[in-house]
């Protein structure tokens, strides 16, 4: 016993290095599942302060481009605004408008405060969280396109796992052909994500347009979220190798959008229900 | 005593602060990041014990990962770094041994017997970080690439900071 004491004593720095070691070990693996964490991250409201001060000052250096967006979709908005009366006037002679379509999904506004692109597992913190009823799972948008999905959330702020991530995968179709994959980042190229799941018989085009599908009731369908950069086909290759141009810039990301799914769960459950009766 | 330590604690808010408000936002090249943090652990005199290094290394590392959201990431590498740090020590001994309460920095044995202490650690250190965060060897050489840069970019500002702050020989 005296001698295990003492091996132990003797050899107490490696052991307190292994301690360490795994426990550091043990942080990155439950961080990495979907929702890890939920005190230690960017969310926490003394960091995310932090950040929103940081994020103040350098925020007078990208006004005009935010301003610009801003007009630009401000635009488009009126652009459909004006081919409503049309549309309403058709709807009321019809038949009442089915409540579940207009109430489907709602949006709430949010600002970047924290943002990074180039590492392999991106993150970006957003100024709400659940004190607006934000929760982990919601999907995050921006004007031009898909930003990613809620992972943590505190009182009032979130962190959200970035598209560019290694470990997100978005299911999208290609909107000319119809033909549905998935969409995962490869780490290198902050402006390029790639298109997976696409068999050889479908015939792409550089600058096709990629679009959600709305599949998993968490991005609604046909949001924008690139056009096809180039195409590549190996010889016995079951797939294409699809690089996709991202229609959103991430680093120059300011206001975001998070998208209230009101029937995600209603489709997560029937699904998970015939799942359960296959079995 | 007393006062060397407070110097200590100050300044571990210093390069903390400045790690991750400043030096977060500069990625140069798309590939090349400056974790300067790194040097508040190099410096740490020379004495001191391997577990108060690892200690040390596991909170300034666990602050960064709070920050840079990656839990665990930058303390496991600085955990390791700090293991190591006293046998590569050893290794470097100058000739008649290190002064009582002497800390391995510039001034004290100029940048050449620096910079050859501070690669071989920040290098490790680099990769360490680099190839967890990319989830194993897929990317090999981008990885590399990544690694080489980035130790450039953080010895580059390592040893300016060592030119405008220079600690004095003995505190």
């Amino acid at each position: 016993m005296e001698r295990l004491f003492y091996f132990l004593y003797r050899y107490r720095a490696f052991f307190t290095f292994l301690a360490l070691e795994v426990f550091c070990s043990w942080l990155i693996i439950e961080n990495n599942q979907f929702q890890g964490a939920k005190f230690f991250n960017s969310s926490n409201s003394f960091v995310a302060g932090l950040n929103n001060f940081s994020q103040g000052v350098r925020e007078y250096f990208s006004l005009r481009e935010t301003n610009r967006l801003l007009a630009e979709e401000n635009a488009a908005l009126r652009n459909s605004l004006e081919q409503r009366p049309h549309m309403s006037l058709s709807d009321s002679l019809n038949q009442k408008v089915d409540s579940v379509l207009i109430k489907r999904f709602e949006f709430v506004s949010a600002k970047v405060v924290n943002n990074s692109v180039h590492r392999f597992t991106n993150f970006l913190t957003i100024d709400k969280g659940s004190s607006d009823s934000i929760k982990s799972g919601m999907a995050v948008i921006s004007s031009t396109g898909i930003v990613g999905k809620v992972k943590t959330v505190s009182k009032h702020y979130s962190v959200v796992t970035s598209l560019l991530n290694k470990d997100v995968m978005v299911s999208a179709v290609l909107k000319r052909t119809g033909h549905f994959g998935t969409i995962q980042w490869n780490g290198r190229d902050a402006d390029i994500v790639q298109f997976n799941f696409v068999p050889p018989h479908v015939i792409p085009k550089v600058g096709d347009t990629i679009i959600t599908s709305g599949f998993n009731a968490v991005f609604p369908r046909g949001l924008v979220i690139g056009t096809i950069q180039n195409i590549n086909l190996g010889d016995a290759a079951l797939f294409y190798d699809l690089n996709v141009k991202l229609s959103q810039d991430f680093r120059k990301l300011t206001y975001v959008e998070v998208v209230k799914s009101n029937l995600k769960t209603e489709q997560d459950s029937l699904e998970l229900s015939v799942e359960k009766m296959n079995r | 005593m007393s006062r060397v330590n407070i110097l200590q604690i100050v300044s571990f808010f210093i390069y903390l602060f400045y790690q991750v408000l400043i030096l977060k936002n500069i990625v140069l090249f798309h590939t090349a990041f400056c974790f300067l943090y790194v040097a508040y652990l190099l410096v740490l005199p020379v004495e001191t014990n391997q577990i108060t290094l690892m200690l040390i290394g596991f909170v300034l590392g666990f602050s960064v990962d709070v920050f840079y959201d990656s839990l665990g990431l930058h303390a496991l590498a600085c955990v390791l770094i700090m293991y190591a740090r006293n046998s590569w020590l050893n290794a470097l001994t100058p000739q008649g041994g290190y002064d009582s309460n002497s800390i391995p920095s510039m001034s004290m044995n100029g940048i050449q017997w620096f910079v050859v202490y501070a690669v071989p650690m920040v290098f490790l250190h680099h990769a360490v970080l680099f190839f967890i965060e990319a989830g194993g060897f897929d990317m090999f050489w981008f990885t590399m690439l990544k690694i080489m840069n980035s130790t450039l970019f953080t010895m580059l500002a390592i040893v300016i900071a060592q030119f405008l702050f220079p600690y004095r020989k003995r505190l």
